[in-house]
């Protein structure tokens, strides 16, 4: 994926003028900035959301749409939320138009509920479920269809410790296994050097990008 | 009980209002419009009253009514934060619109309350077969478009991701609402709508945890209601809404209870 000359505007305020990145098949990248610099942004015109005001976003196939998951912080789900795990797992499973899914279907849905180590709650509603949990069930729903890029929007923020290095090696698991590029949204340095092979550092306006081990900690701490 | 034409009349007509509703709930829950649907059966009453001031049949102004309506309201409730008031503001309107067109129409009050509480006798056969001609519609249309719709109900976020049009399901299913409402009303009346819409629903979510599984439970409680409800109406002649709401109530506290146990 290339990104090239990129600005972006949210109503009349510009918020990302001049970014150029580039994302190998394969490769996990770690975006790093402070609130307001337009992380979500940018993953809202990766998505498709949101028009750039210029620059283009290409991916390696032209043409072709790219297949994306998406994982967030967060969803809406109460403890009332009715649907149990594997209900809505199986939600983005849209590609038929028949009420019913077919065996290919039930068969990838079993396998991803048991790459995400989710079929022991798989009947247990998603209302119920605890933290970590909840974000395995949104990683699975994202992977579902064999998306090429997965993007993590902070999906680790609200998470322990334990939790978040649970949730980043089953998606190491994945990127390794099934060449799958990640563009992971976080605050969390240690986190970004143990998992990303790249960076992109977001200031105000200015744009850094760079292998992992290259990642300028200091200055970032400083932010 | 059967042997009487307005009997089977009801029971056919009941039959397919608890189909639609208990389908239709669901997403209703699922969608927290509730209080919207109660909008809609308050214009479906404006409708019905209309509709006897111009000398048409009952349904026909509710149809013209709600489903003209029902795009209105979703433009400018579903999308912002004013929602409730704005609903509030709109019931307003079209209750006292329903009011006027009563007032003003040379029918006598028991047309009125036919609308408000629902009439089973008042069933013809013609009747019965455009409210299944409806619910097949609100059927098919629901069958083309189920996985779209259940993602975008029960995971608004994932859905817009996954490239789903949110604004068209949205206005689709409103029509579809308005439909249910005016075809429901014919048995429990447009005060009483909500009940079959959103009650069958509440409860199944209590008892199962996936759609289909919440429609075919919802389908179940709402046939239990309108067909135990017909036969005490029948039994007691005390009106027929009024064992449905009570019935529907107590399948509800049930359900409450078995989830505090759960």
């Amino acid at each position: 994926m290339n990104v090239q000359r990129l600005a972006l505007s949210y109503g009349d305020e510009d918020v990302i003028d001049d970014l150029n990145f580039h994302l190998q098949a394969g490769h996990f990248l770690a975006v790093i900035g402070e609130n307001g610099v337009g992380k979500t942004t940018l993953v809202r015109a990766l998505l498709g959301q949101l028009k750039p005001k210029a620059g283009v976003i290409e991916f390696s196939e032209p043409k072709k749409k790219m297949k994306i998951g998406y994982v967030p912080q967060f969803r809406n789900l109460d403890e009332e939320y009715p649907l149990s795990v594997r209900d809505f797992v199986a939600l983005s499973l849209i590609n038929r138009r028949l009420p019913w899914l077919n065996k290919a279907e039930v068969q990838r849905l079993d396998e991803v509920m048991q790459q995400t180590n989710l079929l022991k709650i798989a009947n247990r509603p998603v209302g119920l479920a605890s933290g970590g949990e909840k974000q395995r069930a949104y990683l699975a729903q994202a992977l579902i269809n064999r998306p090429e890029l997965l993007i993590l929007d902070e999906s680790t923020a609200s998470l322990d410790n334990e939790m978040k290095y649970e949730l980043l090696d089953l998606v190491a698991k994945f990127q390794h296994g099934q060449d799958l590029s990640v563009i992971f949204i976080t605050h969390d340095l240690p986190l970004a050097q143990r998992y990303a092979d790249h960076f992109l550092m977001m200031e105000h306006f200015k744009y850094t990008t760079g292998k992992i081990a290259d990642l300028p900690v200091e200055q970032v701490e400083e932010q | 009980m059967l042997s009487y034409d307005f009997m089977r009349h009801a029971f056919v007509a009941g039959t397919f209002i608890a189909i639609i509703c208990g389908t239709m709930g669901v997403f209703v829950i699922a969608r927290n419009m509730s209080f919207l649907t109660h909008t809609l059966a308050e214009i479906g009453f404006a409708g019905a009253a209309f509709g006897v001031f111009a000398g048409w049949p009952a349904l026909n102004g509710m149809l013209l009514f709600t489903v003209l309506s029902s795009a209105m309201v979703g433009q400018m409730s579903v999308k912002s934060a004013r929602r409730e008031s704005v609903i509030s503001a709109v019931s307003a309107l079209f209750l006292g619109l329903g009011i006027l067109f009563l007032a003003i129409s040379d029918q006598t009050s028991s047309s009125a309350t036919s609308i408000l509480f629902g009439s089973v006798i008042g069933i013809s056969s013609a009747e019965v077969w455009q409210i299944a001609g409806l619910s097949l519609v609100i059927i098919v249309v629901i069958l083309l478009m189920y996985r779209s719709l259940k993602f975008e109900s029960f995971d608004a976020v994932g859905a817009r991701v996954n490239g789903i049009n949110g604004t068209l399901i949205s206005i689709v299913f409103l029509v579809l609402l308005a439909l249910s409402v005016s075809v429901a009303a014919q048995i429990v009346g447009s005060l009483l709508i909500f009940i079959l819409l959103t009650l069958p629903a509440a409860s199944a979510k209590y008892f199962v945890h996936g759609v289909f599984k919440m429609i075919v439970l919802a389908i179940t409680f709402a046939l239990v209601g309108t067909w135990l409800g017909l036969y005490l109406g029948y039994l007691t002649n005390w009106p027929v809404s009024f064992f449905i709401a009570t019935i529907e109530v107590l399948i509800f506290v049930a359900a409450l209870w078995h989830a505090r146990r759960a």
